[in-house]
C-alpha cells in the first residue's frame, strides 16, 4: 500500500516536471540551446503567483493565465535581447548568456524579496483527499491535472496549427525552412515564449503548495535537465515519459532508501542515461 | 619592418617589462608591510585564492573547452581531506594538502572517464550534477561532520601547522604562492605540445581527433591538473577559515563563482582569470562590507551584479575583460 502510495505520488510530480522540462525541450529542439535560467524563470512564476495573493488576494489558479502569458512575454523579450545575439557565438558564450541571467535572476529576488520562505496564504485548493484508501493532496492533484492539461494543449499546438508545424520544421532543418519562408528568427522568439509560459504554468500551480524562496527554482532545474536528457534533447514526448520516470525515481527512492538520497538517484540516473545512451529515449541528438 | 627598427623597439620593450615585473614583484612582496590591517590583507588573499582557482579552471574551461560547473567537488576533496586528517589522525594540513591532491587525481580517473564522453551542454549539465551528487553524500556523512560541518582543531601557530592567528601576513604570502604557481603553471602550459592540444580540442574536438591527437587522454590530463590545483586551494580555504561545511566549500555557487571570475576576465587566456579575480572581488568584499552596512547583508547584491556582468560580456564581448582591453588599445592606437 505504501509502495502504491509512493507510485501514485511519483506519478503527479512526475507529471509538474515533465512540462517544466517541456519548455526546456523546445528551446533545445528548436536551436541547441539550454536555457540554464529554466529554475529561475519558474521561481519568477512562483513569487508572482504569490504576490498577486498576496496583495490582491488573486488565488494562483485565477492569475494562472496571467502568468504564463507574461512568461510567454518575458521569453519573447529574452529571445530578443538575449539569445538572438549570441546564436553564432561559441558555445561558452551562449551557455554563460542563460546562465549570467540565471544569477542574475535568482539574487535580484533575494535582494528585493529577502531570502524568506514564503507560502500562499489559504489557497482555493488545499487539503487532501482520499481515493480508494490512497490520499492525495489536492494541490498536488490539482497542478498535476493542471500539468496534463498545458501538455495537451502543447502538444496539440505543435501538432496540429499551423504555427506549431513551422515550428516543428524549423526545429528540423532551419534552413529548408527558411528556404518554405518560415522566418526563423520569429519561431525561435515563439520557441522561447511557448517554452517559458510552460514553466509559468507550471510555477503557478507548485506554487499552491510548495515554499517559495529566491532558490526554489534550481533543484526543479536540475531535475528538467535529468528529464531532458532521459527523454532526448527536442523531444516533447520524450519530455513527458521521462518526467513520469524521474517522478517516481525520485519518490520511490526517497521512500525505499531515505528521503536525503532521492536527488542522488535522480543524478546518478542522469549519469547513467547520458553515459549509456546519450540521445535519451526519444531524442533525435 | 626593418631589422634596425624593429631590434631597439624590442630591447627598449623588454627592459619596459622587466621594471614592471620588478614594480609588481616589490608591491606583491611589500603588501602586508605597508597594509597591515586585517580587511586589505584578507582581500588580497582572497583575490590570490580566486585568481589561483579560476587559473586552474581555465586550463579545463578555457585552454581545453570543456566548461566545468562543478569545480567545487575538487574544492571539498582539498578541504576536507586534510581537515579530517587533521582531527582523526593528526597529520599535518601539508601532508593533508597532499592527500588531497591524491584524492582529486583519483576522483578526475573516475569522474572524467564517463563524462568525457559528452560534449558541449551535457557535459556541463554532467559536472552540475557531479558535483550536486558529491554535496549530498558528505552533508549526510556523519564521519564528515555532516551537514554541520568541521572545526580545524586550534593548534600553537607556525608554518609546521599551517595555521596563524596573531596575522594574516603567513597566510597572504603562501595564497600568493599558490596563486604564482598556478599561474606559471599555466604560463608554461600555453607555449607547451599539451596546451597547443587542448586548444585544438577545444577549436574542434573532431579535427584534433583525426590529426591523431588522443583527446580522450589530454581532457584528463587537462581536468587533472585543474583539480590538482582547485585541491590545494580547498586545503588552503579549511586552514584559513578554520570551518568547512557543504554549504560553504562543495555549493554550486562556488563552482559558478569559480568560472565566473575566468569568464568575465577572459577564458583561454593567461591574465584574463587575474583580471577577473582583481575586479570581481574586491566588488564582492565591497558591496558586502557597505550593504552590511545598509542592513541589507546576505542580499547577494554582488551576484547581481556578477550575474548582470556575464550576460552582458557573453552578448558583447565573449571574449572577456581581456578582449575589451584588447580592443580599447585597439582603438587607442
Amino acid at each position: 500500500m505504501i509502495l502504491l502510495q509512493g507510485v501514485v505520488n511519483g506519478v503527479l510530480l512526475g507529471l509538474v516536471y515533465a512540462l517544466i522540462a517541456a519548455g526546456l525541450s523546445l528551446i533545445f529542439g528548436l536551436m541547441e540551446i539550454v536555457n540554464f535560467a529554466h529554475g529561475q524563470h519558474l521561481m519568477l512564476a512562483m513569487y508572482g503567483a504569490y504576490w498577486l495573493a498576496v496583495l490582491y488576494g488573486v488565488d494562483p489558479l485565477l492569475s494562472l493565465p496571467l502568468w504564463a502569458f507574461a512568461l510567454f512575454l518575458l521569453g519573447v523579450a529574452t529571445y530578443w535581447l538575449v539569445i538572438a545575439r549570441v546564436l553564432r557565438a561559441p558555445m561558452l558564450a551562449q551557455i554563460f548568456s542563460t546562465f549570467g541571467l540565471g544569477v542574475f535572476l535568482q539574487s535580484l529576488a533575494q535582494f528585493v524579496w529577502s531570502p524568506d520562505f514564503r507560502l500562499v496564504p489559504s489557497p482555493l485548493v488545499k487539503g487532501r483527499v482520499e481515493i480508494f484508501g490512497l490520499f492525495v493532496g489536492v494541490p498536488e492533484l490539482v497542478a498535476s491535472i493542471g500539468a496534463v492539461a498545458a501538455f495537451a494543449v502543447l502538444y496539440l499546438f505543435v501538432m496540429r496549427t499551423e504555427s506549431g508545424r513551422a515550428l516543428q520544421a524549423t526545429s528540423e532543418d532551419r534552413e529548408a525552412a527558411a528556404l518554405v519562408g518560415i522566418n526563423s528568427h520569429r519561431m525561435f522568439a515563439l520557441g522561447w515564449g511557448i517554452g517559458l509560459a510552460c514553466v509559468g504554468v507550471a510555477g503557478v500551480l507548485l506554487s499552491n503548495f510548495y515554499y517559495i524562496f529566491p532558490e526554489v527554482g534550481f533543484p526543479f532545474a536540475l531535475i528538467a535537465y535529468v528529464t531532458v536528457a532521459l527523454g532526448g534533447f527536442g523531444s516533447i514526448p520524450g519530455a513527458f515519459i521521462a518526467g513520469i520516470l524521474i517522478g517516481l525515481t525520485e519518490v520511490l527512492s526517497g521512500l525505499l532508501i531515505g528521503p536525503a538520497y532521492k536527488y542522488l538517484f535522480v543524478f546518478l540516473v542522469y549519469l547513467v542515461v547520458v553515459v549509456a545512451r546519450p540521445r535519451g529515449l526519444f531524442g533525435r541528438y | 619592418m626593418g631589422e634596425g627598427v624593429s631590434r631597439p623597439v624590442a630591447r627598449a620593450r623588454i627592459r619596459w617589462m622587466g621594471l614592471l615585473v620588478f614594480a609588481a614583484a616589490v608591491f606583491l612582496l611589500g603588501y602586508p608591510y605597508v597594509f597591515t590591517a586585517p580587511f586589505p590583507q584578507h582581500l588580497m588573499i582572497r583575490i590570490f585564492l580566486f585568481a589561483a582557482l579560476a587559473q586552474a579552471w581555465n586550463i579545463l574551461g578555457g585552454y581545453c573547452g570543456q566548461i566545468s560547473l562543478g569545480h567545487a567537488v575538487f574544492f571539498g576533496i582539498g578541504a576536507y581531506t586534510s581537515t579530517i586528517l587533521l582531527i582523526r589522525w593528526h597529520i599535518s594540513p601539508w601532508v593533508g594538502m597532499l592527500a588531497g591532491v591524491l584524492l582529486s587525481l583519483a576522483v578526475t580517473l573516475v569522474v572524467g572517464y564517463p563524462t568525457f564522453r559528452l560534449s558541449g551542454h551535457y557535459f556541463a549539465i554532467a559536472t552540475i550534477a557531479v558535483g550536486e551528487i558529491a554535496r549530498f553524500l558528505v552533508a549526510n556523512w556523519p564521519f564528515a561532520g555532516g551537514a554541520v560541518g568541521l572545526y580545524v582543531p586550534l593548534l600553537r601557530e607556525g608554518l609546521r601547522t599551517f595555521e596563524f592567528h596573531t596575522t594574516k601576513a603567513p597566510y597572504y604570502y603562501i595564497s600568493l604562492l599558490l596563486f604564482m604557481a598556478v599561474t606559471v603553471a599555466t604560463a608554461f602550459l600555453e607555449h607547451s605540445r599539451a596546451g597547443y592540444y587542448f586548444r585544438a580540442i577545444r577549436a574542434d574536438p573532431d579535427a584534433a581527433r583525426s590529426l591523431g591527437i588522443p583527446i580522450h587522454r589530454y581532457k584528463l590530463l587537462a581536468l587533472a591538473l585543474s583539480a590538482v590545483f582547485t585541491a590545494m586551494g580547498g586545503t588552503f580555504y579549511a586552514q584559513y577559515v578554520l570551518y568547512i561545511d557543504p554549504e560553504s566549500v562543495l555549493p554550486l555557487m562556488l563552482s559558478v563563482i569559480i568560472c565566473l571570475v575566468a569568464v568575465l576576465g577572459g577564458v583561454g587566456t593567461l591574465w584574463g582569470p587575474v583580471l577577473g579575480a582583481v575586479v570581481l572581488i574586491p566588488l564582492s568584499e565591497g558591496t558586502r562590507v557597505y550593504l552590511a552596512g545598509m542592513g541589507g547583508a546576505g542580499r547577494a547584491f554582488d551576484l547581481i551584479v556578477y550575474g548582470a556582468m556575464i550576460v552582458l560580456m557573453s552578448v558583447f564581448e565573449p571574449t572577456g575583460l581581456v578582449g575589451l582591453w584588447r580592443r580599447v588599445r585597439r582603438a587607442w592606437r
